[in-house]
């Protein structure tokens, strides 16, 4: 008998179906993964176990949990089950502890609720399963409090309340999310070593379809509320059934179709660059402390040439990202666009010559603009800015370009979805034809397949108007698929450089050989079809 | 449609017309004694009834309403004139000495309360409306410099910022142009909250004889000349109170209304 | 921590001096010489000459607030210009009337507005919270001063539950003072305590939303649990805040209530000082008042520290 069974789970929220006949099955020892792009009601399936629901939500058909249907437990019941039967690991590990009291407090508090043992057992208990997640009482004694821990650790905090009386079934909402792809690797492996050890069934939900691949045994594909697909990973994606499924995959491992690079002369050159920090003071009478951000960074970027800089959260990319940008100054060394230094208060000219694409479709846009005003902004400063007709066939002419209509000028931004406002983003880049376009992040809020029309779009623009852009990602897969040469962030350094394929096949520098081997990669279809002779 | 707002929009303009009206027209003119008359309870012929010199409290009330109106509104006005630009400078310069400057000297106008600064400046230049306008007003100042500089801040971290500042537009030009008009809702309903303040300021210091001097008539000091009296003409009491609860209610329902029709995601710290 | 206190102990007494400095400025500007103004117009210039200097008003203006500040130090506050009496005694004995008062309606806030916020947030959108939310909003819209005449109107002339005004003295004992504090106190505290419970309510409803609500709740915690073990203390990081503002208002606020129950408070000293220009006693009381809310605030910033572990080992 399945460990969990849903069969048949209907729901709605405030009278709007949200979930539609959805059935699906752990196993005990088996992981089962739900993955599906925004919108799919993948998270709601999760929560709907854990019936922690949004207060307007009515759900119908059947969740067994061991035979018992959870739909027909009362609210006490669930307590008694939460956390003793059923753990819950969140995508947030950043606001999903408590920042007042000692994590030491947060996990024994699961074992204590439930009254599972005496206080000083629980106490033994506690250390116990910290260690067994990774935090040693060495290094992390019980009384660190949250803000004292790296996401990574916090995750493994939430990990540990959550296996802390040994629950039956896991559930892991999209767990690995919010980290960098080392710090994913090292949860996805705890993950699965729990499972194992504990011979726990684990419900994970997770967009991304490597680590489906990676980590799962069986596969349950959502779309719209509803499961498109479903059965054993391999079995699934060795012969996918469900033009979503295939479309998913696809976009997954999407690599765009560049244009060749014209003959290289410098555009943008960074020579030595180095930015501090100043820390806090540790007293009131020491010189305070820095934090070099990028240290002594230094590359040169080609007319026409598409580069892509890798690099983990701290590694000092965003900062190199505003030096470039002019909005931060620099303590040592230069960046010079076009062979003109640029520092914080160059001249609007020299800024003109580059355009930037930020990462949040939500927060990159005056909220009480239309969006003629919106992508003319880069206007500002010009001695003639084009008006009148001109401009008006110049902002129609943007908008096609990045497959919008003329008739979205008078719009609000509101009015676009997360995708659409990403090409009003490029269109603002690209309305001035700039020498240079910086990609911050650019694709790594969107869905996949969504993520993969923009990159194409980028593709189709570079053969259009030769761009010259720097694409900044902490998505090693995105930055292959989209540049000419790949740099490797680490530390405020640049660690390593070359083409895609260099980099990719043969890494020179340990640390992007461990982020290369980190990162969940898709399974070889053909591969897995021959392994599947039957499927 | 939100009811705070109807309730609100509709006590406030009720208070409003009442004060506009008595301009033009009053039932009786507030300034005439009339000895024989005095003390008389709600009635007919004065609908509010009469104080201790006859006088007619509507028509009292009415043209109190103005004091209120007035000194409370250019209060807000000069908290708002010089409390915004403050905030946003110091938002825009965020950790530099200005930043500090101003929030220190934000820190210290706090530690005065409205009626100790009243205190202070009743003392140097004797008491009046203007000296309790300036009190309210400066009292007020650091509430806007607060908010606005808050506001502000989250708003210099979104990106739409970034890419004016990439555009070349300078701070200045970024603080009038995109930081403003999205800090407005939020100004608009502290506007209301710190109106409804200032309409109980005022009360406050004219009670205790620091706010508007006799003649001009003013609801706080209704209230002082009715405590003597109150055991025996409990009206005198109850009429001006009830003018300044309704007024006071009518202006926090407007604000709330008004915070959950701009933006239900809209938070003002009431304080 | 002990960093923390540190440099907030600092900034305490950089306010204070800044504060004193202003108070002392403002108080130059105003019009007229002491020391003629009580002597009247027909004294001759020796006597105001020698008043002067018995005041100390000949020295300079750096001079005098140096040793304004030294003697406030020292517990010396300076002579009355009207009573000839040293200031201090004069407020000392006020003090007593005034600081309890405050303290008394901010125990009797609290007490109200913590159970009713917290019980509103509980209900939220359901009738209990809705009658909760409109009480606040009258009280919130009524002046104390007129809320303290009706108070009057019904407990001491009507019901004679209580005396109309006067203070008993600390002398007949603390439950006779205490009884004659309570009206003014109730007056007092009701429209703070609906604005400290609004501040409560929405604290505790921003909390219930973050994410590490949910967290507790999957532990297996009931809504209730997961109330009381991880939203109180930290929705009580903004409470705090409106805390130690509402002293600073119950304190000028008692200045105004005291006139209306006839407490021999410093609302008396100062408005009897004002109308007799007895300038450096509105400035002893000005001073005395600002000290005791950058006080405060100072006590709120460390009990800031003890809720909030993140500030404790930020510098």
């Amino acid at each position: 008998m399945s460990l969990l069974n849903i069969q048949n789970l209907s729901m709605t929220i405030a009278g709007t179906p949200v979930l539609r006949d959805v059935s699906l099955t752990v196993e005990p020892g088996g992981i089962t993964a739900v993955t599906g792009e925004s919108g799919s009601g993948k998270s709601m399936t999760a929560l709907s176990v854990m019936q922690l629901l949004p207060d307007l939500a009515r759900a119908t058909g059947q969740i067994t949990l061991d035979g018992t249907d959870i739909l027909d437990q009362s609210e006490a019941q669930l307590c008694g089950l939460r956390g003793q039967s059923i753990g819950m690991v969140f995508q947030e590990p950043m606001t999903a502890l408590n920042p007042v009291k000692t994590i030491g407090d947060q996990v024994m508090e699961t074992i204590l609720i439930h009254r599972a043992m005496p206080r000083a057992k629980a106490h033994l208990r506690t250390c116990e399963v910290l260690e067994r997640v990774g935090l040693p009482q060495d290094r992390f004694p019980l009384s660190r409090f949250p803000h004292e821990l790296s996401g990574g650790q916090r995750q493994r905090v939430v990990i540990a309340m959550a296996i802390a009386l040994r629950p039956r079934l896991l559930i892991a909402d999209e767990p690995t999310t919010a980290l960098d792809v080392t710090t994913q690797a090292q949860i996805l492996d705890l993950l699965k070593s729990l499972v194992r050890d504990y011979d726990m069934g684990l419900l994970i939900i997770t967009h991304d379809l490597a680590v489906v691949a990676d980590l799962a045994d069986q596969i349950v594909v959502m779309k719209q509320g509803e499961v498109v697909e479903t059965g054993s990973v391999k079995g699934v994606l060795a012969n996918m059934q469900h033009p979503y499924t295939r479309m998913l995959f696809a976009a997954s491992g999407h690599q765009a179709d560049l244009p060749a690079a014209p003959a290289p002369t410098p555009l943008l050159e960074v020579r030595q660059a180095t930015r501090d920090y100043q820390l806090p003071r540790t007293s009131l009478f020491a010189q305070p402390g820095h934090h070099r951000a990028v240290d002594s960074v230094g590359f040169t970027l080609n007319r026409g040439e598409r580069l892509g800089l890798v690099g983990e959260s701290g590694c000092g990319k965003s900062t190199l990202t505003r030096a470039i940008l002019g909005l931060e100054p620099l303590q040592s060394g230069e960046i010079l666009l076009d062979g003109t230094p640029i520092s914080p208060n160059m001249a609007t000219d020299l800024r003109r010559k580059m355009q930037v694409v930020f990462q949040d479709p939500f927060g990159s846009f005056n909220p009480r603009h239309r969006v003629a005003r919106l992508i003319t902004e880069p206007f500002h400063g010009m001695e003639n800015p084009p008006r009148g007709q001109e401009r008006l066939n110049l902002i129609s002419q943007v908008l096609e370009d990045v497959g919008l209509k003329p008739e979205d000028a008078d719009k609000y931004i509101h009015q676009f979805s997360g995708g659409q406002r990403q090409r009003i983003a490029i269109a603002r880049a690209l309305i001035t034809r700039p020498e240079l376009i910086i990609f911050d992040e650019a694709v790594s809020a969107l869905d996949v397949s969504v993520r993969a029309r923009i990159l194409d779009l980028l593709a189709d623009l570079c053969r259009a108007y030769a761009l010259t852009y720097l694409f900044i990602s902490h998505d090693l897969s995105v930055v292959r698929s989209v540049s000419d040469r790949v740099l490797v962030m680490k530390g405020g350094q640049i660690v390593e450089d070359g083409p895609p394929a260099q980099v990719f096949t043969n890494p020179q520098h340990d640390y992007t050989k461990s982020l290369i081997a980190a990162a969940p990669v898709l399974p070889d279809i053909d591969t897995l079809k021959r392994s599947q002779p039957h499927a | 449609m939100n009811r705070n707002l109807i309730l609100g929009a509709g006590l406030s303009s009720l208070v409003l017309l009442a004060a506009f009206l008595s301009f033009v027209w009053t039932p009786f003119d507030h300034a005439v004694l009339n000895i024989p008359a005095k003390l008389q309870p709600p009635n007919g012929t004065h609908l509010l009834g009469t104080d201790h010199f006859g006088r007619d409290l509507l028509s009292m009330i009415m043209v109190g309403a103005r004091t209120s109106l007035a000194v409370a509104l250019v209060a807000v006005g000069i908290g708002m004139g010089v409390g915004v630009p403050l905030g946003l400078s110091a938002a825009a310069a965020k950790g530099s000495w200005l930043d500090e400057l101003i929030m220190r000297g934000n820190d210290l106008i706090f530690a005065f309360p409205s009626l100790v600064i009243a205190i202070l400046i009743t003392a140097v230049f004797g008491a009046g409306a203007v000296n309790a306008i300036i009190a309210i007003g400066i009292f007020n100042i650091p509430v806007f410099a607060r908010i606005s500089r808050g506001a502000a801040l989250s708003l210099w971290e979104r990106e739409f910022i970034l890419a004016a500042r990439v555009a070349g537009k300078t701070r200045a030009r970024i603080s009038a142009e995109h930081i403003l008009p999205n800090i407005a809702n939020l100004l608009i309903v502290q506007g209301t909250i710190q109106f409804s303040l200032g309409i109980l300021a005022e009360a406050g210091l004219s009670y205790v004889g620091l706010g508007a001097q006799p003649p001009v008539p003013s609801w706080g000091r209704m209230l002082a000349d009715a405590q003597t009296m109150v055991s025996f003409a409990p009206h005198l009491a109850l009429v001006p109170g009830c003018a300044i609860i309704l007024t006071v209610l009518g202006l926090n329902l407007l604000g709330d209304g008004l915070r959950d029709w701009l933006d239900p995601k809209l938070r003002v710290a009431r304080a | 921590m002990l960093r923390y206190s540190l440099k907030r102990l600092l900034s305490l007494i950089l306010s204070l001096a800044v504060a004193s400095a202003v108070i002392f400025a403002v108080i130059e500007v105003a019009p007229g010489d002491p020391a003629s103004f009580m002597l009247g117009v027909n004294a001759q210039a020796d006597t105001v000459a020698a008043l002067q200097a018995e005041l100390g008003l000949d020295q300079s203006k750096l001079q005098r607030y140096l040793s304004w500040v030294s003697g406030m130090l020292g517990g010396d506050f300076g002579t009355s210009y009207t009573y000839r009496t040293p200031v201090a005694e004069m407020i000392a004995d006020r003090l007593w009337v005034s600081l309890p008062l405050a303290l008394f309606a901010l125990t009797l806030s609290t007490l109200i507005a913590f159970p009713a916020g917290i019980y509103a947030a509980s209900r939220r959108g359901r009738a209990g919270d809705s009658a909760v939310m409109g009480a606040t909003q009258l009280g919130v819209a009524i002046p104390n001063f007129w809320f303290a005449m009706i108070l009057v109107l019904i407990f001491a002339i009507n019901l004679r539950w209580f005396s109309a005004g006067g203070f008993s003295g600390w002398d007949n004992g603390l439950l006779a003072g205490m009884r004659s504090l309570t009206l003014p106190a109730i007056a007092l505290a009701l429209p703070q305590a609906a604005i400290l419970t609004r501040v409560m309510r929405s604290s505790l409803l921003d909390i219930l939303g973050e994410d590490f609500m949910r967290t507790a709740r999957a532990k297996g915690l009931s809504r209730r649990q997961a109330l009381w073990r991880h939203g109180l203390r930290n929705a009580m990081i903004p409470v705090l805040t409106i805390i130690g503002l509402q002293f600073s208002f119950l304190l000028a606020g008692a200045i105004i209530i005291e006139q209306v129950f006839y407490l021999p408070g410093l609302g008396r000293l100062v408005f009897q000082a004002i109308s007799s220009r007895d300038l450096i006693v509105v400035e002893s009381v000005v001073m005395l008042l600002v000290f005791a809310v950058i006080t405060v605030n100072f006590a709120v910033d460390l009990a800031y520290a003890a809720v909030d572990p993140r500030l404790r080992s930020r510098t």
